[in-house]
């Protein structure tokens, strides 16, 4: 195994939703130099406070393990989840994009919308804004073909995964 | 029972007793005065007061080390709180169990810039295992209770609440300890029994083996200590330890190989370079023990006990990791040895000895012994003589005086050594002596320390004249940041920049403006005399001032970036090559 190779990984963490918590994890990041490529958080479980973060970062194999296991000990933490090594998983991320032009652009930007299954949420004489639901892969593309056409703006959520199966995580 | 309605203060002073505290360190201030109020109605808790906040918490840390309780601070918002951050950091590297409450601002002025509001959550979430902002009084017992819990389980450290001043004054509902269990924090502490039996049959066939055992076995409790002892004398093998586990196994013992690292003995560190199997108990493979990494013992199968699953494959790789306390490792690898019968190979172990004597034979921690100057080796000698038998702890400051005194002065016990080694902090060893002595009020206590250090945190000698401590403080006095001055020789070409303090007071005085008794040592023979007259002084506080070598380098010492095998033992010895750049940056 080439030890210096670097992984991208896809974690899922169980927290306990309380003041503060985001802050760890970022603290923890920031402070141990690990690099955070995505992150999201969102509570999943109102009754019991519970929120799930996932974070997509980067590493040798030895920094993802590091990671998993300082996310582990931190006190509000529940569970900590590899979805890269834990078998396959679906990941997804959600962006609104913001294109302005008219004519022959704006034409191919509706186009090429249809093409990406993007919804229009908002329309003007001059503007779209997109609804784009896919892979980090896909709305890199969507986003690099919007930049030729007039592109205002986009905004991102940042990936969610799940592992496939009957299974949790 | 009734539900009980009380203040937050009385909720705060009501756990802490609850939780069997009977000595809380601290310092009062403005957003801290509810709960002062309510220490001051009763008698169970006794408060120490300090002269400054990071001693109440270093103090707090000699009171937890000496006792392995958790050690209790109490501190004011803004400035209170950030005076603590290093203390709560020292402990934070240690894993020393505290629990330390803060007064803030009340909860309306948070975030307002309040007079001596600081984001102390925000400061301290770095600095701490855990910390927490009780906004609501209703939650305060169940913290204070999680906090405790938090603090000693697993890897201790120290844990942190943030209190408003308006929620001390706040009526809310008690709950005893009995009814918090913690949501989440269940750590490790028995080992996979399978991992075990992998590390036993390892151990058995070694050939060239060592324990390198660390603060771990420290942390999980005398009982731990003496299970580490009985599985070395079982199977005949070589222990060294790092700074943090020294008197987890009796130094006395013919086994025991000294302390190992940058200043650790010949013997230790070319049994580390070149063991077949090591054993890792509850050390963390620190870059002040494991110096160059892609040398460090090569071809050694390793196995790493940890209670902290994060210190495993941190730094160095290991062949065995197994995660659990100490203490429950310790047992279960001892009775797995015994009902399988094993026993280490004879023949090879006897080589290894022989192998390990020759190295012992070089006497890595002789020194120039000489008439014309007290050399600081010599004075931990004497005082290592003087307390022969005696019950005595130890705290130092950091430096060479630290580095000496880990090298001089044996412990047989633990729980008798305190010295600040993961983060390092000058200004450690005084608070902690205070601690450790109102812990153990008829003890000897001693802080050996070095001038600079001590100038650190000495107005805390007022402490101990107020609680009548009497510490003895072995001030080492070579006028210079001795380590500093030992670098820049070493490593800068003599370029002494800032390391020579101009201007030291006189400590005989010194001790004396605050009542206290205060030595002073200028010759040889002067030396056992003082430590004599400063072992006899039992109702106040000491100073000794011993005026020794300035020039004295600590040996051995492997330089930043180099190997075990590249250690030097004296002043004759040069580096192998110029130190390398990527060592040079090491500090």
């Amino acid at each position: 195994m080439d030890e210096s190779k670097i992984e991208k990984h896809t974690i899922a963490v169980l927290v306990d939703n309380e003041p503060g918590v985001l802050a760890r994890v970022i603290g923890l990041f920031s402070g141990r130099g690990y690099n955070i490529e995505s992150l999201t958080v969102a509570e999943v479980n109102n009754a019991d406070h519970v929120s799930r973060i996932t974070l997509v970062t980067s590493g040798t194999r030895m920094i993802i393990e590091q990671i998993k296991a300082q996310l582990s000990r931190l006190v509000p933490v529940h569970r900590v989840h590899d979805l890269t090594d834990e078998g396959p998983s679906v990941e997804r991320e959600l962006a609104l994009v913001k294109v302005a032009g008219t004519g022959e652009k704006r034409i191919e930007a509706l186009r090429l919308a249809d093409i990406f299954k993007a919804t229009v949420l908002d329309a003007t004489l001059t503007s779209f804004v997109f609804e784009l639901t896919g892979t980090t892969e896909q709305v890199d593309d969507f986003v690099g073909l919007m930049a030729q056409l007039g592109l205002v703006e986009a905004s991102r959520t940042g990936v969610v995964a799940m592992s496939k199966g009957a299974s949790g995580f | 029972m009734p539900e009980q309605k009380l203040t937050g203060a009385q909720i705060i002073i009501k756990a802490l007793k609850d939780q069997g505290v009977d000595t809380i360190f601290g310092y009062p201030g403005g957003a801290v005065l509810p709960i002062y109020d309510a220490l001051f109605q009763q008698n169970d808790l006794r408060h120490i007061l300090v002269r400054h906040e990071q001693a109440a918490v270093h103090a707090a840390e000699g009171y937890a080390r000496s006792t392995g309780k958790v050690g209790c601070v109490l501190v004011t918002s803004g400035p209170g709180a950030t005076n603590a951050v290093t203390g709560l950091l020292d402990a934070l590297c240690d894993s020393i169990p505290l629990v330390c409450v803060s007064g803030q601002v009340p909860t309306h002025l948070i975030g307002n810039d309040a007079f001596q509001e600081a984001d102390t959550t925000g400061i301290t979430r770095p600095c701490t295992k855990h910390n927490y902002l009780v906004k609501d009084v209703n939650n305060l017992a169940r913290i204070m209770h999680e906090a405790f819990y938090v603090a000693r389980s697993g890897r201790p450290g120290p844990v942190l609440i943030d209190v408003p001043k308006d929620v001390q004054f706040a009526d809310g509902i008690y709950v005893p300890p009995t009814e918090v269990k913690h949501k989440t924090y269940r750590p490790q502490v028995k080992p996979e029994i399978a991992r075990v039996e992998e590390a036993i049959e390892l151990i058995a066939s070694a050939k060239r083996p060592v324990f390198y055992t660390g603060g771990g076995v420290i942390n999980a409790g005398p009982m731990a200590a003496k299970l580490l002892t009985q599985f070395v004398k079982t199977t005949g093998f070589p222990i060294t330890s790092t700074l943090m586990g020294l008197g987890a196994f009796p130094a006395s013992d013919a086994q025991w190989l000294g302390m190992l690292g940058m200043h650790g003995t010949y013997e230790a560190n070319l049994a580390m370079y070149n063991c077949d199997v090591m054993i890792n108990i509850g050390a963390r493979f620190d870059d002040r023990v494991t110096g160059k990494l892609s040398e460090f013992a090569p071809g050694s199968k390793k196995i790493h006990v940890d209670i902290d699953p994060s210190s495993i494959n941190k730094n160095v790789v290991v062949d065995i990791p197994i995660v659990g306390d100490c203490g429950a490792v310790l047992e279960a690898m001892l009775t797995m040895w015994k009902a399988r019968q094993k026993r280490a190979d004879q023949a090879a172990l006897k080589d290894w000895w022989k192998q390990i004597e020759g190295w012992r034979a070089r006497n890595c921690l002789n020194y120039n012994r000489t008439e014309s100057v007290i050399k600081p080796q010599y004075a931990l000698e004497r005082l290592r003589e003087a307390l022969r038998g005696k019950d005595h702890y130890i705290t130092t400051e950091v430096g060479q005086h630290q580095m000496w005194a880990a090298q001089f002065l044996p412990f047989d016990q633990p729980n008798r050594w305190m010295t600040s080694g993961g983060l390092g902090t000058m200004g450690y060893g005084l608070p902690a002596a205070i601690g450790a002595q109102i812990a153990h009020p008829e003890a000897i206590v001693v802080d050996v320390s070095g001038e600079a250090s001590f100038l650190m945190n000495m107005q805390e000698i007022g402490t101990a004249v107020q609680y009548r401590a009497p510490v003895k403080v072995f001030i080492l006095n070579n006028q210079y940041m001795g380590m500093v001055r030992q670098w820049q020789e070493l490593l800068h070409g003599s370029r002494f920049s800032q390391s020579y303090s101009e201007a030291l007071p006189d400590f005989v005085k010194l001790a004396e403006a605050w009542g206290c008794v205060g030595l002073r040592a200028t010759t040889v023979a002067e030396v056992d005399e003082v430590i004599e007259k400063m072992l006899a002084v039992t109702d106040r506080p000491c100073i000794v001032d011993i005026a020794v070598d300035p020039k004295e380098n600590c040996f051995p010492m492997i330089p930043g970036g180099k190997a075990h095998n590249e250690i030097l033992l004296g002043p004759e010895d040069t580096p192998s090559s110029a130190t390398p750049e990527d060592g040079m940056v090491l500090v």
